[in-house]
């Protein structure tokens, strides 16, 4: 759900812009004060891996296809926060290079499926996980997270295409999420199986643990 | 490094195969009649556009090469920019 440049008014554009920029600098900092060397080639395995899935679209409905957003993936492996700063610079390549995403949207994109993504799949991982304690919690809540993190970017990109005058809140908005609710299945079964099977490889950083001792968890 | 052979295996070998079809968005904008309002409205050329390397024939193999630089190029830009912040923070220190 890449919004190409022409999609978004200036004032739609610059609001997500500004409100990106001030959410990214907080998360630059918060992933500084975890981030250990180890954890930089992880980061940058963690980017290929989502630039890679993002380009494959799998069918889902009505000549409709999705792909991977991966912001509950980098979540649940690497904690909300240094997710979002791997999902934006995901997207700067895709903007930058590839031309998926416009320049003037970039800031909406990133709000979207950079910074709502993860806090929303941050929020349902951890209730979920502390609801079911063992494995099966993690796969239930990856699955779940995912699913979540799909339909809210979707609601949130109808928001700004509704604020910007270009469609109607009342017609695009059912119609991005009746396409996301599908779509985000999808993100779900690839979320939990790559979850399960990472974490079955010790690849990961334990980013729950060390939010709960610092009282900053749920 | 598992993980980064299995995320050049899926840029070059499944990129081919992914869903011509649109995605959430665009169909909703072919819906209801405001795709047009993205046509040619890139404010900045791209090297690569549309994940199809420029210059060869077969498309097949233009979205490999295109997902095989993407990825690498995903790698690379992920760990200078996590590098720097992890010195970053050193600095603080």
């Amino acid at each position: 759900m890449h919004i190409p440049d022409g999609f978004l008014d200036p004032k739609t554009w610059v609001a997500a812009s500004i409100l990106s920029a001030g959410t990214l600098s907080y998360n630059v900092r918060k992933t500084g004060e975890s981030l250990g060397e180890r954890q930089v080639p992880v980061m940058g395995v963690m980017a290929a891996f989502i630039f890679a899935a993002q380009m494959i679209n799998f069918p889902i409905a009505g000549g409709t296809s999705g792909h991977l957003l991966g912001a509950a993936l980098a979540t649940v492996l690497l904690g909300p926060w240094c997710a979002s700063i791997t999902i934006t610079t995901v997207l700067v390549i895709q903007c930058l290079f590839f031309q998926d995403g416009g320049v003037t949207a970039l800031g909406a994109n990133v709000l979207n499926m950079a910074i709502i993504g993860p806090l929303v799949a941050m929020g349902i991982y951890t209730a979920v996980t502390r609801l079911i304690g063992d494995k099966k919690g993690v796969t239930a809540g990856a699955f779940i997270a995912a699913w979540a993190s799909v339909v809210a970017a979707a609601a949130f990109a109808a928001l700004e295409l509704a604020f910007s005058g270009t469609v109607p809140f009342k017609v695009v908005f059912p119609a991005m999420i009746g396409w996301h609710v599908l779509i985000g299945f999808g993100e779900g079964l690839i979320t939990a199986v790559v979850v399960s099977f990472v974490r079955s490889i010790g690849f990961g950083v334990d980013w729950q643990q060390k939010s709960m001792e610092s009282g900053a968890g749920s | 490094m598992v993980l980064l052979l299995i995320a050049l295996a899926v840029a070059v070998f499944l990129s081919p195969f992914a869903s011509p079809h649109p995605d959430g968005l665009e169909r909703v904008a072919e819906d209801y009649g405001f795709l047009d309002k993205g046509e040619g409205s890139a404010l900045v050329g791209s090297p690569i556009p549309d994940y199809l390397f420029p210059g060869i024939e077969n498309e097949g193999l233009a979205t490999s090469v295109a997902g095989l630089i993407g990825t690498l190029l995903a790698f690379g830009i992920m760990y200078g920019l996590a590098r720097l912040i992890a010195a970053g923070k050193r600095a603080q220190l």
